[in-house]
């Protein structure tokens, strides 16, 4: 299993080197135009956010697999985690604020010990809806997690899992050796409790993003091909396909540049570059929570270290509604990722 | 940089071809764009002819496009190896289905 770039101490886990690829090269001599000057030219610039409705929060980096792709660089050598008291605050905000959906990611968010008393606390404070984004294998990983359907279960919580196809082939280059088999075996689990089953209300959907650097399919077309293969294959159901693209910060950063596919790739967003898409981007209804407790525009800035604008306070023990609504997003030229083709967010398309 | 015939950065110049001609290039461009849409076949069924058809030619600009345009359309790597082997199968038949002719003319001349 390879080591994160963190624990390599590679060049690319500091978050100022990574700004300082995205923000030079093609961008800086001009052959390309900014995220903000291309926004710019919309008459969009600054990104103003509308009303906060998804609380995404970060409870930790610790991950049992090493994805060659992850924008999170997380891994078993990762430490950070949510403490109990963080979590708290998260929940005083849910409560006060009436905030419909808790997004819950990580690295593997089941991996933090208070996982489930945070999911539990989120139920006994009335919010609308949990989403999980598992990775699947963490529910085959080791007998204290073999429960983790029913608890999802009993806690009516939304399951979002990362499958980037339906081969075994290219899910275990960019996730690791036997993930694509221990993930149908997860799958399987989920299916029995009632998972992905129509009119079972529990919803399971499942994320593709591609193995490298090219843009995504037509999202349709590619949840019909799942779904056929899923079922004809492997008898396993799910609800819907999410498609993401791929952004070009961190370990995909780095894959980009060792591949010599950066350039290209940026030149790839920025042509695709979807005016429609600007108006659905997550950032707009979004708030990013990390492990200590401050926030952020989206999880991509979170693991670039761009936290939101400093007039809208930025931990969450000074969190205030009305200053957030009124922040300008901060953006870079990862930011391209979101608004190329039919656009990109963590519930897939958005344009 | 070696002189060479092919320059990959050249693929993205595809258009500049409008600069000497644009009349007949607008009329290409147009069209190009029109088959590539959704109609009786699939914008991935279109790709992995196109990437069948580039192999054939030997176009390498054709071959990074399309391999690029295949993933992006969905296909998996088989498909697209199944594609490259089409489009040699018929190059292949295309020069073995002459041997007729040449059995036909070894049997004019020969007595």
């Amino acid at each position: 299993m390879i080591k994160s770039l963190s624990a390599r101490a590679h060049e690319l886990s500091s978050t100022d080197k990574q700004l300082q690829v995205l923000n030079g090269g093609l961008f800086e001599d001009g052959s390309l135009p900014t995220f903000e000057d291309k926004v710019s030219d919309l008459g969009q610039y600054p990104l103003k956010p509308n009303a906060i409705e998804i609380f995404q929060v970060n409870v930790g980096y610790m991950c049992n697999q090493v994805c060659k792709h992850c924008h999170v660089d997380a891994g078993p050598d990762r430490k950070e985690i949510m403490t109990r008291e963080t979590m708290q605050m998260c929940l005083d905000v849910i409560e006060k604020t009436g905030i419909h959906t808790l997004d819950l990611t990580g690295g593997a968010p089941e991996m933090n010990p208070d996982f489930r008393w945070f999911v539990e606390g989120a139920n006994k404070r009335g919010v609308k809806e949990i989403i999980v984004r598992s990775n699947l294998t963490i529910i085959r990983s080791n007998p204290k997690y073999y429960d983790l359907p029913q608890f999802f279960r009993d806690n009516n919580v939304r399951v979002v899992s990362s499958l980037p196809f339906y081969n075994a082939n290219k899910t275990d280059r960019q996730r690791g050796d036997g993930v694509f088999s221990k993930s149908i075996e997860a799958l399987k689990m989920l299916n029995e409790v009632g998972y992905g089953i129509e009119s079972s209300g529990l919803i399971l959907d499942l994320v593709y993003n591609p193995s490298g650097a090219f843009l995504p399919t037509d999202q349709g077309e590619l949840e019909r091909d799942f779904k056929k293969q899923l079922r004809d294959n492997f008898d396993i159901d799910f609800n819907s396909l999410f498609t993401i693209t791929n952004l070009p910060i961190s370990r995909f950063l780095d894959f980009l540049i060792a591949t010599e596919n950066y350039e290209e790739y940026m030149e790839k967003l920025v042509e695709a570059f979807n005016p429609a898409a600007v108006q659905g981007v997550m950032c707009k209804n979004t708030i990013s929570i990390d492990y200590l407790g401050y926030m952020y525009d989206c999880d991509f800035n979170q693991m670039l270290n761009l936290r939101v604008a400093p007039e809208a306070g930025q931990h969450i023990s000074e969190f205030d509604l009305e200053k957030l609504s009124q922040r300008t997003i901060v953006t870079s030229q990862h930011c391209y990722g979101c608004t190329a083709g039919a656009g990109s967010s963590c519930q897939g398309t958005v344009a | 940089m070696d002189k060479t015939y092919y320059n990959p950065a050249d693929l993205k110049k595809f258009g500049n071809i409008s600069e000497f001609e644009p009349k007949l290039a607008e009329k290409f461009f147009d069209w190009y764009g029109e088959v590539f849409k959704e109609g009786a076949l699939t914008p991935r069924e279109k790709s992995l002819i196109a990437l069948a058809v580039a192999h054939a030619e030997q176009c390498p600009y054709c071959i990074d496009a399309y391999t690029s345009s295949s993933l992006e359309k969905g296909a998996t790597e088989e498909q697209m190896m199944e594609a490259v082997h089409v489009a040699a199968a018929i190059k292949g038949g295309a020069a073995l289905v002459h041997g007729v002719q040449m059995m036909n003319q070894v049997k004019k001349l020969s007595m």
